[in-house]
């Protein structure tokens, strides 16, 4: 009794470690987002300082583009994230109630599309983006996101069609309901946990995405990645400003994860346990 | 209501290799006739639901043909088939009302909303299950569960009833409860029912006939009582009846069968069906109930040690060992018998079972006296 008190005492202090470690830089941008840039220099880190909005006032200010790069971040995120569970769901559903040979080496195959890394198809993807016109492009960028994240969207959403018993459907299919119908009436309103946190988790993936958001785009199309990245100028680092930048940049992402904590949750242990 | 044909059915899936594939059910021919009580009966694996799910359209058959209501259904989808399941797992919609559950298939046709409310409650009121319409599935009891499943399939008002195992998820008693009420809604509806269990007590009370099966293939189709006394072969023999038979492996002499520890007399059917085999092995088969504590002057002997004693108050089980084998006997509950008694049983010759020890059918009285057996070897 007393030593597993102990022990959890132990446990506790270390878990509170563990989340001060993961967190501080977090909270380090959060603090530097409030200096002067002149204080954001110093050597010797700075905990106590009298707190300043300049940063953020030239981060929001008229000039520096927020609210068109925090518009092209929330399309882009919607868009792809929309796209892409419309076409995973009826993927997912067949391979789910009318899996066939291939069904296994169609999953692993899909998912190791995720090993190749970005790099490796950059060129090719630049070139045809060019040849076609989408660099710099809204709707560019959405596809290559949904590209980007269906393979997850589609794992997940098979495997929480997958717990929904085969029973229910062919009871469905009894009842006279037809493909469409039975997804609809009784396939997804099941599955709606799952595909909210599937949901949540593309649109997360697909707003914190830089690396294709940067190089594909230029100004029209940017995201708040390249925003962020745009106060990393020739004249030298602005500290301060981009702390700022960034906080306004994952601020939208932190609270919508905030709200839906137990959802998320849901979603990234998906298949740990049935 | 109709009359389902199954001609020739079967259902082969496809092995790895390509070369042969497996039959999953092999052969089937039934016709039933309108409104009957059908118990499709065997063990795991025997293709019992396999069968079902091919009636039902859930699989397809990959030879032969099935009609319902004489029309071929084979290559017709389940929805059109204008048949109702209740599944073994209930399968109930877990987001939908109890009423809703029960209309959802009227709602899908487009029925009029006081037409699909008051089947429902005609249903409901019939299953008692009215004050549970608004709940959602997930509240009821897993009897209440059943009787939902149920009245979702009477609101159908198909042509056939299809259950597969709808009771085994019950407790005990609640399974001797429903399998009645099952067999009263039945008496009412007079729907063409076909039911499959792995539990022959089921089947010998709810079946009007009954389909034995095993390994894909039929072995006896019969009314209950035909089955009991009539088996066709050495498997059904086994199959029916609680406890199941002992099987002796005798050598036949002259309208006698005897081996180490036995000795049984033929009476004149068997005897007559015997005479063309002459001095040939043959398996004797003996229920339980109908051996009775006997004495040497029994002409029909059964002599053994006792091993096993089970008092369960109005019989007592006794297991013997008679040679190579073991025989198991059903006495009155008031005997007394103790273990390692030497104990001396005796039956009746027309209670005796004689099966070929190649094919394992059935030998001798079927022809005499079974009145609608179809037998597929």
């Amino acid at each position: 009794m007393n030593s597993s008190r102990f022990t959890n005492g132990v446990m506790g202090v270390l878990a509170w470690i563990v989340a001060l470690l993961i967190f501080f830089p977090i909270l380090w941008l959060l603090l530097t987002a409030f200096k002067t840039e002149q204080q954001a220099f110093t050597v010797v880190p700075n905990f106590f300082f009298s707190p300043t909005l300049e940063s953020f006032k030239t981060a929001l200010a008229q000039g520096s583009g927020y609210w068109h790069y925090a518009w092209n971040s929330v399309l882009t995120a919607v868009a792809s994230t929309v796209i892409g569970l419309a076409l995973a769901v009826p993927a997912a559903y067949a391979m789910a109630f009318y899996p066939n040979k291939r069904t296994d080496f169609l999953l692993v195959w899909m998912v190791s599309t995720k090993f190749i890394p970005a790099v490796g198809v950059l060129i090719p993807i630049y070139l045809v983006y060019s040849a076609v016109g989408l660099l710099d492009n809204a709707l560019g960028l959405t596809l290559l996101f949904t590209a980007m994240n269906l393979p997850i969207i589609v794992w997940m959403v098979y495997s929480y069609f997958r717990d929904i018993p085969k029973d229910i459907v062919e009871a469905a299919d009894i009842d006279g309901a037809s493909i469409m119908q039975t997804l609809f009436k009784v396939v997804l309103p099941l599955a709606l946990p799952g595909l909210a946190s599937t949901g949540l988790l593309a649109l997360i993936l697909a707003w914190n995405e830089s690396f294709w958001s940067i190089t594909m785009t230029d100004h029209s199309a940017a995201t708040l990645a390249v925003y962020i990245a745009s106060f990393k100028s020739a004249e030298g680092l602005f500290w301060a400003k981009m702390s700022a930048a960034s906080v306004l940049a994952i601020a939208p992402i932190i609270v919508l994860g905030w709200f839906t904590q137990r959802q998320m949750v849901r979603g990234l242990t998906f298949g740990a346990v049935k | 209501m109709a009359i389902v044909e199954l001609k020739n059915v079967a259902k082969r899936y496809a092995s790895q290799q390509g070369s042969s594939g497996s039959n999953a059910v092999d052969n089937f021919n039934l016709v039933t006739r309108d409104g009957e009580f059908v118990v499709l009966v065997g063990p795991s694996g025997c293709g019992k639901s396999t069968t079902m799910r091919m009636i039902a359209g859930l699989e397809r058959n990959t030879e032969g043909e099935i009609l319902i209501g004489g029309r071929d259904v084979s290559q017709v989808p389940p929805k059109e088939r204008d048949i109702a399941m209740v599944f073994q797992s209930y399968a109930l919609y877990p987001h939908m009302s109890v009423a809703d559950n029960m209309g959802f298939s009227l709602k899908l046709k487009k029925r009029p909303a006081a037409e699909i409310k008051a089947k429902i409650e005609e249903a409901a009121q019939t299953l008692g299950i009215e004050p549970l319409l608004d709940r959602k599935p997930r509240e009821l009891s897993g009897g209440q569960r059943q009787r939902v499943a149920l009245g979702r399939a009477i609101v159908r008002d198909p042509q056939v009833f299809l259950m597969d195992e709808p009771l085994s998820n019950l407790d005990a008693k609640l399974r001797v409860d429903m399998r009645a009420e099952i067999v009263k809604l039945h008496k009412r509806l007079k729907v063409t029912t076909f039911y499959v269990t792995h539990d022959q007590v089921e089947a010998m009370t709810m079946g009007e006939r009954i389909v034995v099966m095993k390994d894909g293939r039929i072995q006896q189709i019969d009314t209950p009582i035909n089955l009991y006394e009539f088996p066709a072969n050495r498997f059904v023999a086994g199959f029916i009846g609680n406890p199941s038979m002992n099987f002796l492996r005798a050598k036949h002499a002259e309208g006698v069968v005897s081996g180490d520890g036995y000795r049984l007399a033929l009476d004149d059917a068997h005897r007559s069906s015997m005479a063309s085999r002459g001095a040939a092995d043959v398996w004797v088969g003996i229920r339980p109930e109908h051996l009775r504590l006997g004495d040497a002057t029994d002409t029909n002997r059964i002599e053994g040690k006792v091993e096993v004693v089970e008092t369960l108050g109005a019989v007592t089980m006794v297991q013997l060992s008679v040679g190579e084998h073991f025989v198991s006997a059903q006495l009155p509950g008031h005997r007394k018998v103790e273990i390692d008694d030497t104990l001396t049983l005796a039956c009746d010759s027309d209670k005796l079972h004689l099966f070929d020890t190649d094919s394992e059918l059935a030998i001798g009285r079927e022809s005499a006296s079974q009145p609608s057996t179809a037998v597929e070897a």
